[in-house]
């Protein structure tokens, strides 16, 4: 970035102004003897994916120190919870990681349900695999399509986000809503599969391997994608569960952990899958195991489908679920409880709850205190993002510029789980 | 039909749960807990929906999760979570900071907490074993004013850096006190 014009002095001072103008200072330092550069990467810049800020020190291309800034999009979540009966949380939980909403949406209803000692009937368990293993591909789609578009490859991002639309689709025809998708209700879903959802479930399951194989074909053996991807921004075991990594991150570094097969949760046990595993824990491991976790996810779904129990779809607790609007306009019953249950009038037992699931990103978990109220006292969510990007400064300095956005969007920091 | 008062019978199937899953009872993480920091070092311990949970002085939490770190029978080494709680009735205990452990080899989990006065805010910071404890108890400061001594950077990190209070403690209520509009015979808040 020296140019010649900045060795006469005024130069330098015009050079300055116009990186400064840029928003780019020059400081002098004299640990360095040499001017180092403060890039102020974001708060909102199209290669961050979200809003966060990066100051970074920068010896010509390369990074010598990074200070995140984040808390852009803090919705105090935690603070609303306290007011809201536990229903009405639901959308604050879909608003976290929106890229895999499902996942959040049934990891809190799993919480309340702990609480409350509800047990989920087996179809509505099944469902919920279905629709959070769907979630899961669709975050990961989301996830190693953008590190296509940071590596300079856009075509992959095209193929993926068009299956991405298909699943979303399926949210549509189960839920009703596409991205935050206030799925299910406390004690199972709100409603069965519909015939057109099971048809689209079964569309997308032919359809999308070919898409996948295609995706894979294109990057995988890839020259260009592994030299820039293999060896950036890595992190060792030790350090990355030093730092609480987790999810796809953690096992890209070689620790087997999943939250699904330690502590199984809606029935993960009945299902046939792997747990993938990297070794060097760089963008490349990352990517390579994002990308097996959705063929497995696929299995998990097809297994779930095939198998799919008769019965009901959600649990016998009329206190927490609500009843069929047809019941409301005729018994009296019926109204009362969706008075209640929409008024937020029923307490919920004193007690206090850890429940975590396998989010997109991690192990996602809901630290509940309930005082006996309708509300809960505390709520305290684990956001796995929030957990691991600490660890971002470590593992860019030293690497250059270019390598540190591929390095963050191979993390997958989503801004809303980051912030809450 | 649920009866409302299911709490006994979820902890119970919550605790079935764990048992069946950890490799290691809470009984004996407790027996082991006690034969290293002493019997009387953990109060109230109970066991939440199957997850050990024990009240410790906030003098002895930054050595017995150190010590946990490098133990090999127990292996409790990797902090899950940490978050602040804020007991206004408490007198004298106002303040809490609740930890979680978790060992990814045993499948077990400890909940470790600490009460203080809200006058004396005052905790030792865990960076210096996790590295993960960082941001963690930049937010429990942020939220609730907890100041960790020996933090390397203990600044806000959610909020902005101008506010002049805590907000997740509870004397600041979501909505305006004065309203009125809400206030209802039958279905008053």
């Amino acid at each position: 970035m020296a140019t010649n014009d900045a060795l006469t002095a005024t130069g330098h001072i015009h050079h300055e102004a116009a990186q400064q103008q840029r928003g780019v200072m020059v400081t002098k330092t004299e640990d360095f003897g040499q001017d180092l550069t403060t890039l102020n990467l974001g708060p909102t810049h199209p290669a961050t994916h979200g809003i966060f800020q990066n100051i970074l020190q920068m010896d010509g291309e390369k990074i010598i120190s990074g200070v995140p800034t984040i808390g852009y999009i803090h919705r105090a979540f935690e603070k609303i919870a306290e007011r809201r009966p536990f229903y009405q949380i639901t959308p604050l939980t879909d608003r976290m990681n929106y890229c895999s909403s499902p996942i959040n949406n049934m990891g809190w209803h799993m919480t309340v349900e702990k609480l409350l000692g509800i047990e989920v009937p087996k179809r509505a368990q099944y469902i919920r695999v279905i629709m959070m293993e769907l979630a899961r591909i669709a975050d990961h789609l989301v996830c190693n399509g953008i590190l296509g578009v940071d590596t300079g490859a856009f075509s992959g991002f095209l193929y993926l986000f068009e299956e991405r639309e298909n699943i979303y689709e399926i949210y549509e025809e189960v839920c009703g809503s596409r991205l935050t998708t206030n799925m299910g209700r406390v004690g199972g879903m709100e409603r069965d599969l519909s015939p057109v959802a099971l048809e689209k479930l079964r569309t997308w399951l032919k359809r999308f391997p070919a898409v996948m194989r295609e995706f894979q074909n294109l990057f995988d053996r890839n020259r260009i994608f592994m030299d820039r991807t293999i060896n950036v921004g890595p992190i060792s075991a030790e350090r990355a569960l030093n730092y609480g990594f987790t999810g796809p991150n953690l096992r890209a570094a070689g620790v087997d952990y999943d939250v699904r097969v330690m502590n199984p949760y809606s029935s993960y046990q009945d299902f046939d899958f792997e747990i993938p595993v990297g070794t060097n824990g760089d963008t490349y491991d990352r990517y390579l195991v994002r990308n097996e976790e959705i063929w497995q996810s696929l299995r998990i779904i097809n297994q779930a489908l095939e198998n799919l129990p008769e019965g009901p779809y959600h649990a016998d607790a009329p206190h927490y679920y609500l009843p069929p609007k047809q019941e409301v306009y005729r018994n009296m019953e019926a109204l009362i409880y969706h008075f209640k249950i929409i008024m937020g009038e029923i307490d919920a037992p004193a007690g206090e709850v850890y429940h975590s699931v396998e989010g997109g990103n991690g192990e996602l978990g809901f630290y509940l205190i309930s005082d006996g109220g309708r509300t809960p006292y505390r709520l305290h969510f684990r956001r796995p993002c929030y957990i691991y990007y600490q660890a971002y400064p470590e593992m860019v300095v030293g690497s250059t510029l270019s390598d540190a956005i591929i390095t963050l969007s191979s993390m997958n920091v989503i801004a809303g789980e980051l912030d809450a | 039909m649920t009866d409302l008062n299911t709490s006994p019978a979820a902890q119970q199937k919550a605790a079935d749960y764990v048992k069946a899953h950890a490799a290691i009872g809470n009984e004996q993480i407790l027996t082991r807990l006690q034969e290293l920091f002493g019997a009387d070092t953990f109060s109230d311990v109970e066991e939440q929906y199957g997850l050990l949970t024990a009240t410790v002085a906030r003098e002895k939490i930054h050595e017995i999760i150190d010590v946990l770190h490098g133990e090999e029978q127990l292996q409790l080494n990797f902090l899950t979570t940490m978050c602040g709680v804020h007991w206004p009735e408490n007198e004298g205990k106002e303040l809490s900071v609740v930890y979680q452990l978790h060992s990814l080899v045993n499948n077990i989990r400890l909940r470790l907490k600490i009460f203080f006065p809200i006058q004396d805010p005052v905790v030792p910071t865990l960076t210096d074993v996790y590295a993960t404890a960082n941001w963690m108890e930049r937010e429990a400061y942020d939220f609730f004013g907890i100041i960790f001594t020996g933090h390397p950077n203990l600044i806000r990190i959610l909020n902005v850096e101008d506010m002049d209070y805590h907000p997740m403690r509870k004397e600041y209520p979501l909505e305006d006190g004065t309203r009125e509009d809400k206030t209802d015979l039958f279905f008053g808040r």
